[in-house]
């Protein structure tokens, strides 16, 4: 087993369902000391007792919701290393072109795919800074998608607020640098998880990747992103 | 003074009175803060995040209404946190001032009060009729989600609308260990750490619970501050021990990290990483021997957080610049304006010098006098949340091997 993560206090949002799930499994079998985040109290209880994890039962498209989270997770973990913005909304379902989309989907897919990450990781830019002075290693991953390079049709809202992501993304990781705290975007790849069927419903599952896979995927590359001596125990091992 | 009544941590007209070495004062913009410090200052803050400390609850055995305010607890332990010690007011809110403040019902041991979700009972009258000791009757995890959920930020009546927990926490802020904010640090965002790199200023922190500030109740006061536990971490003593092998002067951004550099040195010579607890009171009567300059806020005569400042201006000086601080219009409290106090000249003492103090222990450790080290029973002491992090603690080896 790899313990490459070995206590990296991380904290995960949408950790219930797909790849966020996927996430919190992963991230605890290396290691890390995790919290998530997720709407529906019933879903987090199961997925806390299930994998070990601290359950945080929050909105992070509700502006309120952010430092009762970032209180908790902080609190809770006794700092911050590893951020993972994995909670992320299609806009319409089913997917719509632009000239039909209701603005108040295209309001909800920019609260949860960029203001939420964006308010979550300032509550917490503290804690991550904390972590890079004191040698521990601070890496924000932003969850994004192809979409938010690719002009698909009828992924307008989404494709939309993942390229606002991934760009704030880049600009946060030039002006951290010097604080050594780390923000990177990855897309994950088309994976077969709720979110996906919600958008593809007619999709042939074969073709998808499995949560699992992308969860190994995004773990190694934050993994990479620690200090060394992570790294060496997880080559080691 | 005049009252800071809205939460605004950067006011872009906020003011900053200056008191250099010798006494001279002057006021300027705070924005031109980085202009007063030098290249190769150590610049250390407070990096704790502020908890939603006030509780409205129900007094069960009579169904009075009461605020608690959660005021310290034992250790910085994220797991520490089923007893604390605590201010209880009866009904009311902070728009009340704190000295009009109803007494709570008669608190006896064994009563319960419920805070939202939670139940606290009182364990321990702490001889004063608002002070106890309670013990949350939850499991930890539910303790820190009922304080997100229903908990507020400690205020008072000088700031009348409801604060939420962004206004109060400071954009470096970290761990949530603080009871009220440790507000010098409202001064420090983003931008002002890229112009200390900017300028050869150097930047670390200590995470100090800073306690409450005033409790509305001249004997309570008087104990004020409260025992507060800190950590230094290893990264800020080696920044730390590099200043002074080097002569650089090392700028506090607060009280509180006056207090609790200063308590490391003063009980083990040098200030030095791990976790402690802060007890003693800052003041005229005390030889600094980490801290060269101050940033605070303003404080009115008479709060503890006034007598700190003595220990880096003499009583003259501190005259004369809250005359200035009348006289230029400065705003006070935690919203407020600021001051910046060099340690005057003629306080300056070489032989309480922390790195003067660490080549003594340190001599004295190589040749086996003095004792057994006071490191190494810090960390013997140390609570069990502590042995975790070991391995960012420094080593008795490394501080004696020190040549400094």
């Amino acid at each position: 087993m790899q313990t490459d993560m070995q206590s990296a206090r991380t904290l995960i949002t949408g950790g219930t369902s797909g790849l966020g799930l996927a996430l919190v499994r992963e991230l605890t079998l290396r290691g890390a000391r995790v919290a998530f985040v997720a709407r529906t109290a019933e879903r987090v209880a199961v997925v806390a007792r299930e994998y070990g994890a601290h359950g945080i039962v929050g909105d992070i498209a509700k502006k309120e919701d952010i430092h009762l989270i970032a209180v908790q997770a902080a609190g809770v973990l006794g700092g911050l290393d590893v951020l993972v913005n994995n909670a992320s909304d299609l806009g319409p379902t089913p997917l719509a072109l632009l000239g039909d989309t209701e603005c108040e989907d295209f309001e909800r897919a920019l609260l949860t795919n960029v203001l939420g990450p964006f308010r979550l990781t300032k509550a917490l830019l503290g804690s991550l800074a904390a972590s890079a002075r004191e040698g521990r290693g601070s890496v924000v991953l932003n969850v994004s998608s192809d979409a938010a390079v690719n002009a698909y049709a009828r992924w307008g809202a989404y494709g939309s607020s993942k390229a606002a992501l991934a760009h704030m993304t880049r600009i946060w990781n030039e002006e951290m640098s010097m604080h050594g705290v780390k923000l990177l975007a990855l897309d994950p790849g088309d994976m077969d998880t709720p979110m996906h069927a919600l958008a593809v419903p007619d999709a042939d599952h074969a073709t998808l990747k499995q949560p699992g896979v992308a969860a190994i995927e995004l773990a190694d590359a934050i993994a990479d992103l620690l200090p060394r001596s992570r790294a060496a125990v997880r080559r080691a091992s | 003074m005049i009252a800071a009544d809205k939460p605004v941590q950067r006011s872009a007209d906020a003011k900053l009175l200056y008191v250099d070495a010798s006494g001279r004062i002057s006021s300027v913009p705070r924005t031109s803060l980085v202009e007063l410090l030098r290249s190769g200052d150590l610049v250390i803050a407070n990096d704790a995040a502020t908890l939603p400390a006030s509780l409205r609850g129900i007094h069960l055995p009579t169904g009075a209404e009461v605020e608690v305010r959660l005021a310290s607890r034992d250790s910085l332990a994220s797991g520490d946190v089923l007893r604390f010690h605590a201010i209880v007011f009866g009904a009311g809110d902070h728009r009340t001032r704190t000295e009009d403040r109803a007494l709570p019902p008669p608190l006896e041991p064994g009563q319960r009060i419920r805070v939202g979700p939670l139940t606290a009972i009182v364990e321990e009258l702490l001889g004063h009729p608002r002070l106890v000791a309670i013990r949350f009757e939850s499991l930890v995890a539910d303790i820190w989600a009922g304080l997100a959920r229903h908990g507020r930020p400690i205020q008072y009546a000088h700031m009348p609308q409801a604060l939420q927990l962004w206004d109060v926490w400071t954009p470096i802020a970290a761990q949530p260990v603080a009871y009220e904010p440790p507000s010098a640090g409202f001064a420090v965002d983003w931008q002002l750490l890229a112009a200390f790199a900017a300028k050869g200023i150097v930047f670390a922190t200590i995470t100090h619970a800073a306690g409450i500030s005033s409790t509305g109740d001249a004997a309570l006061d008087r104990l004020l501050p409260f025992d507060e536990p800190y950590r230094i971490p290893a990264a800020t003593e080696h920044a730390l021990r590099r200043a002074c092998r080097e002569g650089r002067r090392v700028v506090a951004i607060g009280t509180t990290v006056v207090r609790a550099l200063e308590h490391s040195a003063a009980r083990f010579g040098a200030a030095v990483a791990g976790d402690d607890v802060a007890d003693q009171r800052v003041g005229a009567q005390t030889q600094l021997r980490v801290v060269d300059v101050i940033l605070s806020g303003t404080h009115e005569p008479g709060t503890s957080h006034y007598d700190l400042l003595h220990a880096f201006a003499g009583e003259a000086v501190l005259r004369r610049a809250d005359r200035a601080l009348d006289a230029d219009g400065f705003r006070t409290h935690e919203f407020g304006d600021s001051v910046l106090i060099e340690r005057a000249s003629d306080r300056y003492s070489t032989e309480v010098r922390s790195c003067e103090a660490e080549r003594i222990f340190a001599t004295n450790a190589r040749t086996g006098r003095g004792g057994r080290s006071p490191y190494t029973s810090r960390f013997l002491r140390a609570a069990s949340d502590v042995v975790q992090e070991s391995g960012h603690l420094s080593s008795a080896g490394r501080l004696v091997g020190c040549s400094c």
